[in-house]
């Protein structure tokens, strides 16, 4: 994790924060993971407000908890942007606009009209093959932040497959992250402290 | 009034238990709305399409107009709007906060340690971990449900070629003489929206 913290300038107010994530949360769909591209774009590459690397820890934090992943995504980056105060207006910024569209729906319109509806379902039927590309394209920046060795390049591979093959217990995410942390101490952390010691 | 407690308490569940976000999440819902009878089953299907065809998680959604519903379904005292209103905004609140309060609590308690070598090991056995999950969710949505709903081939070739054209617009910068472009994946989303119409809903 490198030093960025708290001090950006202040035009990144919470305003700024809770706007970037309310057009996140507007255009997110299919769930935490097809947000990832724009969040990139939008916190990464344009807004400089965190590194890439930080990202890649943020999600490790966002998928190890439980909730709704979309919105642990947008909690640990503000929190880490503009603390306490900035994850919140995260958080809601994410979640207004499927909560005022499902009210206007719930409010307004029945459920079978939006299930009938051919224009609806046909956008929906271009968005959906595109949502998959925009995962795709995270894997390979997020491979790259997380600067692969001839060690570690295995693991993801591993990962991937053992949780895409869905057999419960061992395509659980969790045991992943744990089994990571894990090695994480003993292949980084154990090595290093026997050095001290020499020393 | 307890309707409300019930709701509160239902998606505080679900939101500790729900792991794994999204579709992991639903199996918990059904089981906490529809046994109760506070929506049947047809709806909870119902709820399941609209989430797919409008933004954001899947878990707010189902909140949010489940906490709509529910207290008039249960009681029809309190079929009024103030009251539906009531519900979604006590649904969404109860299924965020939790988690909202331990992302919050874990990530000062990492940025307090972060100069410590045991994050820093830890974190650094995480990221290609988190470089798996990721590929893991691009895979497991490369199903039929995303690129042949329908069952019909040349839909098939048209969803991997919106899928392929996607991939490169989002990820490969645009040379345009001397400015180089590159694609926002929300321009993306949009321009693949248009695609689907004009192929699919002409």
């Amino acid at each position: 994790m490198s030093e960025l913290n708290n001090q950006n300038p202040s035009r990144d107010s919470y305003w700024s924060l809770f706007s970037t994530f309310f057009k996140i949360g507007a255009f997110t769909f299919g769930g935490g993971w097809a947000m990832i591209s724009i969040i990139e774009r939008e916190i990464v590459d344009k807004h400089h407000w965190i590194e890439r690397d930080d990202f890649l820890d943020l999600l490790a934090i966002a998928q190890s908890l439980p909730g709704i992943l979309a919105v642990n995504i947008a909690t640990a980056v503000g929190d880490k942007i503009k603390g306490g105060k900035g994850s919140v207006a995260a958080a809601v910024g994410t979640i207004l606009p499927s909560f005022l569209i499902i009210l206007f729906i719930a409010i307004f319109l029945t459920p079978d009209i939006i299930k009938n509806n051919r224009v609806i379902s046909s956008v929906f039927m271009g968005i959906r093959p595109a949502v998959v590309a925009l995962i795709i394209a995270p894997v390979i920046t997020s491979a790259k932040a997380a600067k692969l060795q001839w060690k570690t390049v295995w693991i993801p591979l591993v990962v991937a497959l053992m949780i895409s093959i869905d057999q419960g217990f061992i395509s659980n995410p969790i045991l992943y992250i744990v089994l990571g942390a894990l090695g994480g101490f003993i292949f980084w952390w154990l090595p290093r402290r026997k050095n001290i010691e020499k020393k | 009034m307890t309707i409300y407690w019930q709701l509160i308490w239902a998606y505080i569940k679900i939101g500790i238990f729900g792991f794994g976000g999204g579709y992991a999440m639903l199996s918990l819902v059904e089981k906490a709305v529809v046994s109760p009878g506070w929506i049947s089953e047809t709806m909870f299907t119902d709820i399941v399409a609209i989430s797919q065809m409008t933004p954001g998680p899947i878990g707010i959604n189902s909140a949010t107009y489940i906490g709509f519903v529910a207290p008039g379904s249960v009681n029809p005292a309190l079929s009024g709007i103030g009251w539906a209103l009531l519900g979604s905004c006590l649904a969404t609140l109860a299924v965020v906060v939790p988690s909202f309060i331990l992302v919050l609590y874990s990530s000062h308690f990492i940025r307090r340690h972060s100069e410590s070598g045991v994050i820093k090991a830890i974190f650094s056995g995480l990221r290609p971990v988190v470089v798996g999950l990721i590929a893991s969710a691009a895979i497991m949505l490369m199903n039929t449900a995303n690129f042949n709903p329908n069952g019909i081939s040349w839909q098939l070739w048209v969803n991997i070629a919106i899928c392929a054209i996607a991939f490169v617009l989002v990820y490969f910068p645009i040379k345009l003489k001397e400015k180089t472009i590159q694609l926002h994946p929300i321009l993306i989303i949009v321009m693949a929206g248009i695609a689907g119409f004009l192929i699919y809903g002409l």
